[in-house]
């Protein structure tokens, strides 16, 4: 049914660094990986070798640069899968109930054999986390790897997202952000997480860490420091003295 | 939005069709027997088609059925029974007024609203987009039932009447096309705000996830032609309302001049519906350098 539940029991999620993603894209390829050998149907490539390529991925990494009103330009690398909203436009839209939140998680799933592949809920969604699989023609959409997180034949520390389990910075973190005494909570509060186009009403579950400041602060030591080549010695010294009397 | 042939068939002709059996179906014109039976056999094939070109847009059509279970949220599952009951109705009313000559007047009341109600309906599957500003206004559905008024007068030879939608129609197209454009901007989604680094500076997308295309940008961040939107835009409105009036103005009208209306009407109701996608902006644009206008 694409009711929307009116809660969840659990409200699973990622949190995602932008301090700290390098922008690798080692989730993008541990996503494809799982979800193209595991639950539902492959994520199929397209003309893969040709001159028109097109593909399903259901986590891409897009990289931003910043430009403050003073200094250098920063650049962030920005990870974006599905957000699993509380309040998400994609599901009610469905009109076959093949969209739905489930209550006792908050993942928001496709069920595959029911999706007629209209394509609205991809519309729907202001992110674009949804993509209609090439070959398939269902909608595929971030899973949270629910066959990973519940799956008792993995390894304990192997039942969590693929995106986070691969991570090598550490840029990524899962847990149950409707817990106020869960790790990802506690950072959400630490770092003070944000939702992403709040405006558009969605409430997402999933949080990103906005970059630390730095560069922008100047030591409070700094000002002590005294230059250590203020005066050039030796040759370019006599040049500099010499230049001086000129 | 990408405009696909699909979906714009299915709204321009669906539309007509809805329009001329809402006529019908309140006795304009008060037809009988074959005049009747060609009539509604129009409004049937331009309704009717324009479903059937609906279903050409999905991936799984043979799950189609499956689009009926979820009218209690979803406006493009109302639009499937709206569609299919609206038929049945004015499908009963037609054939005891063409097979038996007899007019159930309330039947065909009923009928009526019924394609008023799909013509809404199947504009809220648009209008209740938040994700797409420019859609997301009341006036996308006072436009959806304007245009299907006005081709379903023009089909149903009312000539005055026509005149008085189409120019009405056309003065609203205008204003919510000059409305549409300041949409974006007010509907407070920015690079900054999709990014979460508004705060910091300016944001600017330094490198996309994927070089080539994918379903997304095919899908959502459509540009083609878009630079020839405002010519679009006059030879739309032209052919859609100002050459039909002028046609129904001219002091000899007869049956050819109402044909070259209906079918000028319906070129021009084509490009608006291909302006109506390829001019929407979806904010998920704002992840692939795309800023509103």
């Amino acid at each position: 049914m694409t009711a929307l539940p009116e809660t969840t029991e659990r409200k699973l999620g990622l949190v995602i660094d932008l301090d700290t993603c390098v922008g690798c894209h080692a989730c993008v390829i541990a996503c494809k990986g799982w979800n193209t050998e595991n639950y539902g149907a492959p994520l199929a490539d397209a003309d893969a070798y040709g001159a028109d390529p097109v593909g399903a991925f259901l986590n891409r990494v897009h990289s931003f640069e910043v430009e403050p009103d003073s200094g250098p330009a920063q650049l962030f690398h920005m990870p974006k899968s599905c957000l699993h909203c509380e309040d998400a436009p994609c599901v009610t839209v469905c009109p076959t109930g093949a969209s739905f939140k489930r209550v006792e998680d908050g993942i928001v799933l496709v069920n595959e054999s029911d999706c007629i592949g209209c394509g609205l809920c991809a519309w729907a969604c202001p992110y674009g986390a949804r993509e209609m699989d090439p070959v398939e023609k269902v909608m595929k959409k971030c899973t949270l790897c629910v066959d990973r997180i519940y799956n008792e034949n993995l390894p304990e520390e192997d039942r969590e997202p693929a995106c986070v389990r691969t991570c090598p910075a550490g840029a990524r973190h899962f847990g149950d952000l409707g817990d106020p005494d869960s790790a990802v909570s506690q950072l959400v509060e630490a770092r003070g997480g944000v939702d992403l186009m709040p405006e558009q009403g969605t409430k997402p579950v999933n949080k990103y860490l906005p970059p630390r400041p730095r560069d922008a602060d100047i030591d409070v030591l700094a000002p002590y420091l005294e230059p250590v080549d203020a005066q050039p010695k030796g040759f370019l010294g006599w040049l500099d003295r010499a230049l001086e009397r000129i | 939005m990408h405009p696909a042939v699909s979906i714009i068939l299915f709204t321009t002709l669906s539309g007509m069709g809805f329009g001329l059996l809402a006529f019908l179906g309140v006795g304009i014109p008060r037809v009988e027997g074959w005049v009747a039976a060609v009539f509604f056999a129009i409004g049937f094939a331009l309704a009717g088609g324009g479903l059937l070109f609906s279903s050409l847009h999905l991936g799984h059509p043979e799950r189609a059925l499956k689009a009926f279970t979820q009218w209690r949220t979803s406006w493009l599952s109302r639009e499937a029974w709206a569609s299919v009951a609206t038929l049945g109705v004015v499908g009963v009313f037609a054939a005891a007024l063409v097979v038996f000559g007899v007019r159930i007047a309330p039947l065909g009341w009923l009928g009526a609203a019924g394609c008023i109600a799909t013509v809404y309906v199947t504009s809220m599957i648009y209008a209740s987009l938040r994700s797409v500003p420019r859609w997301h206004h009341w006036s996308t559905s006072a436009l959806f039932l304007a245009y299907s008024a006005s081709g379903g007068a023009l089909l149903a030879g009312q000539r005055w009447p026509a005149v008085a939608v189409l120019v009405v129609t056309g003065v609203g197209q205008f204003l919510a096309w000059r409305a549409g454009d300041a949409r974006y901007a007010a509907c407070g989604s920015t690079v900054g705000s999709a990014t979460g680094l508004g705060h910091l500076g300016r944001v600017r997308l330094f490198e996309p996830p994927h070089t080539g295309d994918s379903y997304l940008t095919r899908e959502m961040v459509f540009v083609v032609a878009r630079k020839h939107a405002r010519k679009l835009r006059s030879i739309a409105l032209l052919l859609a309302v100002v050459l039909p009036v002028g046609l129904l103005l001219l002091p000899a009208f007869h049956h050819l001049g109402a044909a070259v209306a209906v079918l000028s009407h319906l070129a021009g109701v084509l490009c608006v519906r291909w302006l109506f996608f390829a001019e929407a902006e979806h904010v998920v644009g704002l992840y692939y350098g795309r800023r509103p206008a």
